[in-house]
This record gives structure tokens, sequence and C-alpha cells, in this order.
């Protein structure tokens, strides 16, 4: 092994990890026993997220703690103690009733982190419609898709976000009955624009006392999108009693106590901003650090060091480009309280791991899990030897296991240690996605002989430490974020000059990957550079700058198979120089 | 040595890179002392390839620490101009 692992041993806790012993544990673990740590609604009414990562904490001394502490762009500080929370959620779950929503209706927010989107999801939930974030990033066609697919009846969104990308597809938009505006730093709309109305003069308009309706641990909840390699994007279906799985993951893989001050510094606008930006620190009890800005290491350190964060969730985009700023810059901050790391995303590679133990005193802890199984499924713990470079090992509730299809169409185990085959997971955990919105075909594909196919390759060794290896298929891994490549193909084609295009990711330093599109021209057009920025620019202004290429090349031909399908993994051989493998298939 | 360019020169440079990042984005309209991201859609990446190309075109070293200080226009001409004179 390359790297050495690193010990974990009692000296490292000044506070006694929750998950103190893996095995045992893991041994004792039951979904039923997590799930009494909750409170349910009142009166046996289900189980609500909402009721329980704000409303139960009201009744005693939690109701005036720091729920969400929100850091505006420019320097702002905000503080919504769980009181304050409750009140402006139950104002808002009265909005929704006031405008007809009912329970299952989709409620959307495209926003960036700022605290009406919190106010928006929690109310949103207490009314029992379902919560669907979209990333800020995204450009209209995306966010076309997205509200299309989810048959979207309102959406939140902030004034700016509404002009520049929702107001010019509107009219594509049958379903989507209300558009609720929040003005510039989260001010009431100046003037009113056609076809919105105001969020915050509808919270001032409704009570803030609203009492949450039955809710079946199985009613739908959550709706997060995600992409596959091919076809449009698909949305992962969450229930309410997801909400067990966030709160016990919180406290197993991110070793939540009771004081703690958590940053999760993931955008809502995917699923770890939800479930752990917004979910799993309320149900805990904790104050939870929202920070409106983006990725800027002075400001991070400030924040850690200002705020007295505890307990850090972030990403290996971000701390790839923390080790570039360098460790002389961290040093200078007190980062005493900060006790536990981790890192989700994308694997963080081992040089990331151990460079927390140098510029924090501690290591990152890698976890992984993905959009459909709703919370953390493999992680290094804070009690546990971390092995630079692994994902870890499940958590207590959760079976994984490394397998291969057969002809038959099922899929066999295998239980050779280091041998690489698909990650699959057993299901059953409470936060595993219950469809694909409207695709139960989609859904079903995703199933085999008892397990769920993860779609991601990877390695189990000798000692039950998991390791990825990438992609079972063409979708692209940049950022954190899954990119599917058919959804940029499909915009390109659009441009007047592009005969056809083939989109793969492409290894790069700091984002893991980043999208870059082949193309080939119709007649009459030629490759210049002059084309190629035009490209570069239609892509941008529909797909946004998280979706859209960053680099395009021109292309003769696009290479393919007999039957016509585009080879983007010989496009992706031949940008690594890789050998070019079996091209017995290919076009003559 | 470079010769040192004129400070109109250095601002056309700056816009002709901003606009091989996102060609899409209306450069005309900036306000120089708005951060580019608030005002263009540009995301970290595109932010990293800019400064990384700025350290190309002007022959400057741009330590990450010093990055946010290239985010506003005003900002990339202020530490351009210091860095040639």
């Amino acid at each position: 092994m390359p790297w050495n692992p690193i010990i974990k041993s009692r000296r490292d806790w000044e506070t006694i990890p929750n998950l103190h012993d893996y095995e045992s544990v893991r041994k004792e673990f039951s979904w039923e026993q997590a799930r009494t740590e909750l409170d349910g609604l009142p009166d046996g009414q289900g189980l609500n997220i909402a009721h329980e990562a704000v409303v139960r904490h009201t009744i005693g001394p939690l109701g005036q703690q720091t729920a969400i502490r929100w850091l505006g762009k420019s320097g702002q500080v905000e503080d919504y103690s769980y009181a304050r929370l409750d009140d402006l959620t139950n104002r808002f779950a009265n909005t929704l009733q006031g405008l007809g929503v009912v329970k299952g209706d989709r409620v959307f927010v495209l926003a960036g982190r700022i605290p009406e989107l919190y106010i928006t999801a929690l109310g949103t939930l207490k009314h029992r419609a379902v919560f669907c974030p979209l990333f800020s990033a995204f450009g209209p066609e995306p966010i076309r898709a997205r509200l299309t697919i989810g048959q979207a009846k309102v959406l939140v969104t902030t004034e700016s976000l509404y002009q520049r990308k929702v107001a010019g597809i509107r009219e594509t938009l049958p379903h989507l009955e209300h558009v609720l505006l929040i003005g510039e730093e989260g001010r009431p709309t100046a003037t009113p624009i056609p076809g919105t109305q105001s969020f915050h003069q509808l919270l001032e308009q409704h009570p803030g006392i609203y009492r949450i309706g039955p809710t079946d641990p199985e009613d739908a909840a959550l709706l997060h999108f995600t992409s596959g390699t091919t076809g449009t994007p698909k949305g992962a279906l969450h229930v309410h009693s997801a909400v067990v799985a966030h709160h016990i993951t919180g406290k197993l893989a991110l070793d939540f106590h009771p004081a703690d001050i958590f940053w999760c510094t993931a955008d809502p606008g995917w699923v770890t901003g939800t479930s752990y930006g917004i979910i799993a620190p309320l149900t805990n009890g904790l104050t939870s650090i929202v920070d409106e800005a983006d990725f800027e290491a002075k400001r991070w350190y400030g924040i850690l060091q200002d705020h007295r964060v505890s307990v850090w969730y972030t990403a290996p985009t971000a701390i790839r480009m923390m080790i570039k700023v360098g460790v002389d810059l961290v040093r200078k901050y007190d980062l005493r309280p900060l006790r536990f790391l981790a890192s989700v995303g994308e694997p963080l590679n081992p040089e990331a791991v151990v460079w927390g133990e140098k510029a924090f005193g501690r290591p990152f802890h890698d976890n992984w899990w993905q959009t459909e199984t709703g919370g953390i499924m493999i992680a290094n713990y804070a009690a546990m030897d971390v092995r630079p470079g692994s994902m870890g090992r499940p958590l207590p509730g959760i079976e994984a296991g490394i397998v291969k299809k057969t002809e038959s169409g099922g899929v066999e185990v295998l239980n050779e240690p280091d041998v690489q085959g698909e990650l699959a997971l057993r299901p059953g955990w409470p936060s595993m996605f219950r469809g694909y919105w409207n695709e139960p075909e989609r859904y079903k594909k995703c199933f085999a002989s008892g397990w769920y196919l993860t779609g991601d390759v990877a390695k189990k060794d000798a000692d039950g430490y998991f390791w990825f290896v990438g992609r079972a298929d063409d979708v692209i891994k940049t950022s954190g974020h899954l990119i599917g490549p058919f959804e940029v193909e499909s915009v390109l084609i659009e441009h007047k000059a592009v005969a056809e295009a083939a989109v793969i990711g492409k290894p790069d330093p700091v984002a893991m990957e980043i999208v870059k599109a082949f193309v080939s021209l119709k007649d009459g057009h030629e490759p210049s550079e002059a084309l190629q920025r035009e490209l570069l620019g239609f892509a941008r202004t529909r797909l946004g700058a998280a979706v859209a290429p960053k680099e395009i090349a021109f292309l003769a031909t696009l290479p393919k198979t007999r039957s016509g399908k585009i080879m983007r993994r010989l496009l992706k051989a031949r940008e690594l120089g890789l050998p070019e493998g079996d091209t017995s298939t290919l076009e003559a | 040595m470079n010769t040192p360019r004129s400070e109109d020169d250095t601002r056309s440079q700056v816009l002709r890179i901003l606009g091989e990042i996102a060609p899409e984005a209306d450069t005309t309209s900036l306000r120089p002392d708005v951060s580019f991201r608030d005002q263009l859609d540009l995301d970290s990446m595109d932010f990293l390839n800019f400064v990384v190309a700025l350290h190309k075109e002007f022959h400057i070293e741009i330590p990450e620490a010093d990055y946010p200080k290239y985010m506003t226009l005003n900002g990339c001409l202020a530490q351009l101009s210091a860095a040639q004179s």
C-alpha cells in the first residue's frame, strides 16, 4: 500500500465518537432503533421531516438556540433560532395552503444559499408538498427540463434569476402556476413583475401558526434531479422516512454531538446541500452555518475560526484549491474547536486526506453516497483508522457489495478481495429513493438480484474498506456534480453548424473532470476559432456555466459503433492517450 | 522586462480573456467594482481558468492566495499595473 493508514487512538478524541467501535455499533444497529431517536408527529400522526428538524426543538430549551447562522456575501450575519425558523416556515406552509398547493405538489426553488431557500424547503415539507431544489448556476435549458419533468406547480426564485433564466421559458411551462420572487438581497421585489408574486409579502400576510397534517413515512418529500448517460435528467424521489437516515448518519458518519457547530459547504441545489446542509444538522439540534459566498480560502478559514466550527463537511474540489493556497495561510487561524473534517462529491485523493493532517491537524474523512441513496452509505469514521484514498466502510444498517452482471440479467457477488466490479447496496434503508419521477422503467433497471446497482465501479479490500475505481457509464463527475453527456450534446446539436456532438469527462487536477465536447460540422461550415467561441457561448447561454463544456474540439467525424452509437469511451481513451481497446465494432 | 502596457491595452486584454472563457458575456456593461461572478455566469473553474490565462498573457506570478484580488475588473487592473511597474 503506497499510503500508510492513519491510525486512530483514544488520544484523538476529545469527545467520544458516536461510532466508537465500528464492529460493535454495526452489530447492534437497527433502523427501528434509529427511528426511536425521532419524535414522530403528535398523536401518532406519522413522521414528517420538518417536524423532526424544526418543530420538535421549539418546545424545549433549543427553541432559542441558533438553528441556522446565515453569512451573506457582503459580510452580513443573521441568526435564525429554531423558534424563528418555525414561525417563518409556518408562514410559508400557510402561503402554500393559500395558493391551493396540496400534498404531493412540487415546489421548486432556484436560488443561491439565501435564507429564503431554507424557509421554502422546510415550509414545503411541513405542508407535505414535495421540495425540489435547482442549482442556481443552471442555465435556462436544464431549468426548463427539470421544471417540466417534475411538473412544478410553484417556483420560488430571485428577481434576478427569474429575469435572466426563467422569464424566457415561462410560456413552455404550463404546469407552473405560481412564481414567488425574492428581491435583491432578500428584500421584497422592487416593482411587480407580471405573472409573479412577492415571496416576502406573502410571508407577511400569512400567520405563523401551522399544524402539520398526518404524514405517512412513505409520503413523497424530496425530489432531487440527477443525470444518466442517456435521456433526460431523472428526478430521484425520497420520502419523509428518509429523515431517519439523515439523522442517524449525521451522528455516525459526521459524529454530530449536541453542542456542535456544523458547516456543510455544499449547495442545496445538489443532494448533499439538502440532506446535510438542511436536514441532518437540524434534526440533531445543532447550529448550522450557511455561507452565501463561493469558495475563497481566506473567507473559509475566517468562517471556521470566527464561528467556532467543530464539524466541517466539504468537497474535494475545494480541498484541492486550499492545497494550492498552501498551509501557511491556514496556520494563521485559530481552529481549535474544529474536531472532525469530512469530504464528499468525488473520491478524495490520498494526498488531500493527508494534507488535512498537515493543515488542520486532522485528516479529511472521505465518504461515499449519491443522489439515489439520500444519505451517506460508506464512510471513514472518527474512531476508525483511515486508509487514504478509500471511501471507508459501510454505515451500520447498510450492506454493500461488489457485483458483476451475469448473462441471465442478474448479478453475482464478487467475494474475492480487491476485485473490481460494480458497487451495489442491499435495498431497504430509509433514505433510499422510491422511484424516478414518472419513470418506473428506469427505476426498475437500477435493481438486479436483490441489489441496487450504483453505477460506480469499486473494489473492496480484505478488511472491508471500499475503493472507488470509476463510473460504469459515461456520466461526468465535475466539481462534485454529475453531468449527463446527453443533456449537453442535445444542446450542442441545436446549433446550426453542428452535425453531431459527443461529450466526455476530461480528467482535471482540481475538478476531477471537466466537460469536454467533440463536434462534427454540417457541410458548409468550417472549423475556426470564431465558431468554437460561438459554440461555447451558445452552450453556456443555454446550459449555464455549471453544465456547459469548458472545451470544444472539432472532429471531421465522430467514432461510432456499427449500430450508429457514438463511442464516447473511445474519444475519452484518445484524450487520455490510452489504448483504444476493441474497435472491431467501429464504423468502417 | 516587458514594455509596460497602457491601462486601456491592459483592460482590453483582460476583457478579451474573459470573453474567451465566457463568450456569451456582455463585457461592455461590466461594472468595474463588482465581482465578475456577481455579474456574469462564471463558475469556480471559469475563474481559475481566467487567472491562469492572465498569468500566461501578462507573464506574472499569481499566488493562489491573491486570487480574490482578481475578482473585479478594477482589481485586475490594479494588480496588473502594480506587477508591471
